[in-house]
């Protein structure tokens, strides 16, 4: 067991994205996570009472199970009291702006937000508007930090290190926030990362972000260790960036034949909800030996009591 | 009250001033020369090195040791939301803005509510003028109807009312057929088609320059050849109809390239840019600020050096403002959901003179790219110092520093991509029509 006092502090407020991050930053998280996340395993294991009587907001301006789901376990685990708030029923759709929101909920003093919002930028607009800690459970296409951490805590676990993996993200980078915040994570961690899509799905001058380009599978894949596959949303399928599911499965698709392009004991991960026959082949994602995807929702909770007790005790230190 | 103050919009006034011991800026001789200059009745009456003894026993004089006077800027291309979004700008506040800039004309966009697709829209904002107005106003006309891109408007009757340019503002017209149309009538009675070059298929919902940065921030981006690409399109038909043609706030190394190329040939093509385009790029929309959300966007650093040159071989003609005021509301959101624009009315001189003051060009050209320059591709009388003409001036001191602080603005909105910047050079004084209408 990893006592706290032997760890680095973490020196932010906030967990807005994972860009700015340092490896000790980044470890601290992981570690705590890794900490949680053993926790979890225990076959009775009883609530913790770290964030007792602290109250988090889950505010998603978005449609979310899993995300949701897993901060709301995770804080109920560490015995914080967990308020959710859904847009669908909120103020927000009789018009009422983002930061009268923040304000009227920062008014309500909870120890800490957890915000997914559809625009780049908004859940770092909104921690500017309130007192208490913030994190960021997706902002538009921009970053997705814990789903980051929880991709490297499961990679850390299965492969035992991160730094010198070969690691590929495939599918749609162009509108993906877990592919920008894998990209910057895995690259602080000393991982070698590679993307692969077709270029309607890759973002311009997205090799700055510290990447390789594939546009195919068979030399993107060489060798690696972790294949990312992304989901790819509905309403880009049919004709608009990519011609027809079937032409995408076929190229992009991950299936047993594609695989064998990479390492022989190379993992999948997938952030969820899987498409499964638009970018993996079904029988493949519940291979266990070969995909991580339901270890990846355990981890999740492992790294979001990390993220949460991190933030509220931060910002109460700060506060003080 | 500090506008009373600082204001005079006394139409009857009919007293005279004398400014004595000013450098002159005078780009038709193109010096600047120490002079008197006597002002009487609207008009400049006389010129000369000492006019004390030949002037009105009720004349004021004013000192102007050390301060330079022009032509009163003129500004072509401002957005003034008035009719329609009164909360954003009025014509009196985008007046009152300018007259402290030193801005003594505006030519302002048709992007109104209702848009200026007509002649009796262009009486209605002159009449309003006329009431409020420190600084002279003119319009502009759209050149399809309710900026649909689809029918021209009534383009020679807006030219007889006044309208002394066409454009569909933030609106590209995309149709080719259109376009076309539009160029080869205005042709006919020698008029300017100004066009806001952005393919708007390409722009799509795009929010900042595609690259690099739109890519990290996870914004979506516009390919900055959205705009060449619009500008060369627009060249072949300007080849063809020979109708002069003008391209609005201009933002790209390629746009350069394209219209120096142009005017080497010969075309009847002009342009201007904005100071965003040659003071700032792309990164200032770290953070996600939304002041910095412009039309056409932010460019790239390189892009920004290749907007300087082309100001400084004149392949750029005119420095407009393209001041775009948002309230609070517009501003106050995230990124993608903010309105696009900033002021610049109050900020266009001494923005205009870091040019000169970071030894890129000198005053003389400096002043002359935002008074007689956009003057002349307008065809008007104003934007010039010259005797029995109407006096519009403003004196200022090229070396003043100050902070641009959008709380002190004059104007209704306060959304500058440059506040908190610190800047050289201030406006003291404006006259329009002889009229005294700003005092610091």
């Amino acid at each position: 067991m990893i006592s706290n006092e032997s760890l680095k502090k973490f020196p932010h407020d906030h967990l807005l994205g994972i860009e700015g991050l340092t490896p000790p930053d980044l470890n601290y998280l992981l570690d705590l996570s890794d900490h949680f996340a053993m926790h979890l395993d225990k076959e009775n294991s009883e609530k913790l009472n770290y964030l007792k009587n602290k109250i988090c907001i889950n505010l998603f301006f978005e449609n979310s199970t899993r995300t949701r789901t897993s901060f709301e376990l995770a804080g109920k685990k560490l015995g914080a009291d967990m308020l959710n708030i859904s847009v669908a029923s909120s103020a927000i759709k009789k018009g009422e702006t983002l930061i009268d929101t923040a304000m009227t909920l920062n008014a309500m003093q909870p120890d800490v937000l957890v915000v997914r919002h559809q625009d780049a930028g908004a859940v770092k607009l909104l921690s500017e508007k309130v007192n208490c800690g913030v994190i960021n459970a997706g902002d538009g296409p921009h970053e997705h930090p814990t789903q980051a951490l929880l991709d490297a805590l499961t990679i850390k676990k299965r492969k035992g290190k991160i730094s010198g993996l070969k690691v590929a993200v495939c599918g749609d980078i162009m509108h993906s926030r877990v592919a920008r915040s894998n990209i910057h994570l895995l690259n602080t961690l000393g991982a070698e990362i590679r993307v692969i899509g077709p270029a309607t799905l890759i973002p311009k001058k997205i090799e700055s972000l510290g990447v390789k380009v594939f546009y195919e599978m068979k030399s993107g894949l060489k060798d690696v260790d972790i294949i990312i596959m992304l989901r790819l949303q509905l309403e880009r399928m049919s004709g608009s960036f990519v011609p027809s599911i079937k032409e995408y499965f076929r190229f992009y698709g991950l299936d047993r034949e594609k695989l064998k392009f990479a390492d022989a004991n190379a993992l999948i991960l997938h952030p969820g909800p899987m498409n499964r026959g638009v970018e993996i082949d079904s029988e493949l994602a519940d291979d266990l030996d070969r995909s991580a995807i339901f270890e990846q929702v355990q981890m999740g909770v492992a790294v979001r009591m990390a993220c949460l007790k991190t933030i509220v005790e931060n910002k109460a230190k700060n506060g003080k | 009250m500090e506008n009373k103050k600082n204001f005079n919009n006394n139409k009857k006034s009919s007293q005279s001033y004398l400014l004595k011991n000013c450098f002159m800026i005078d780009n038709i001789k193109n010096k600047i020369l120490k002079n008197d200059i006597y002002i009487k009745d609207k008009i400049i009456e006389d010129i000369d090195k000492n006019l004390t003894n030949k002037v009105d026993p009720k004349t004021i004089t004013i000192e102007c040791e050390g301060m330079y006077v022009a032509a009163g800027l003129v500004d072509m291309r401002v957005n003034i939301t008035e009719p329609g979004l009164e909360h954003k700008e009025t014509i009196e506040s985008a007046s009152k803005a300018a007259a402290s800039g030193g801005v003594t004309s505006i030519i302002c966009m048709p992007n109104t509510t209702p848009p200026i697709d007509q002649p009796a829209l262009i009486h209605s904002i002159q009449r309003k003028a006329r009431e409020v107005a420190l600084s002279k106003i003119f319009c502009t006309g759209c050149i399809t109807r309710n900026f649909e891109g689809k029918e021209i408007c009534e383009l020679h009757l807006m030219k007889e009312s006044g309208a002394v340019g066409f454009t569909d503002g933030y609106k590209t017209i995309s149709n080719t057929r259109v376009m076309r149309r539009a160029l080869n009538y205005a042709k006919s009675f020698d008029g300017l088609i100004i066009q806001h070059a952005e393919d708007p298929f390409l722009k799509g919902n795009g929010v900042v320059n595609e690259g690099e940065i739109s890519t990290r921030m996870g914004l979506l981006g516009i390919p900055s050849y959205a705009e060449a690409m619009i500008v060369q399109r627009d060249l072949w038909m300007v080849k063809d109809t020979k109708c002069r043609y003008h391209v609005s706030h201009i933002s790209t190394k390629e746009t350069v390239e394209i219209i120096r190329k142009a005017k080497k040939d010969g075309l009847p093509v002009t342009c201007d840019t904005s100071p965003p385009y040659f003071i700032l790029n792309e990164l200032s929309l770290e953070n996600y600020r939304t002041f910095s959300k412009l039309s056409p966007p932010l460019r790239t650093e390189e892009d920004r050096k290749s907007i300087v040159e082309g100001i400084c071989d004149g392949t750029i003609d005119a420095i407009s403002s393209d001041h775009t005021p948002q309230d609070q509301d517009a501003k106050r959101l995230p990124f993608n959901q903010a309105e696009f624009g900033g002021v610049g009315l109050e900020t266009l001189l001494p923005l205009t003179l870091s040019l000169v003051n970071n030894k890129k060009i000198d005053l003389l050209k400096a002043i002359s790219l935002i008074t007689i320059n956009p003057s002349k591709i307008l065809k008007l009388d104003v934007g010039r110092i010259e005797k029995k003409k109407e006096a519009d001036l403003c004196i200022f001191s090229t070396s003043k520093p100050w902070k641009v602080n959008p709380e002190k603005f004059h104007g209704k909105s306060k959304n500058s991509p440059f506040d908190g910047m610190l800047v050289e050079g201030k406006n003291f004084m404006t006259f329009v029509r002889g009229r005294l209408v700003y005092e610091l």
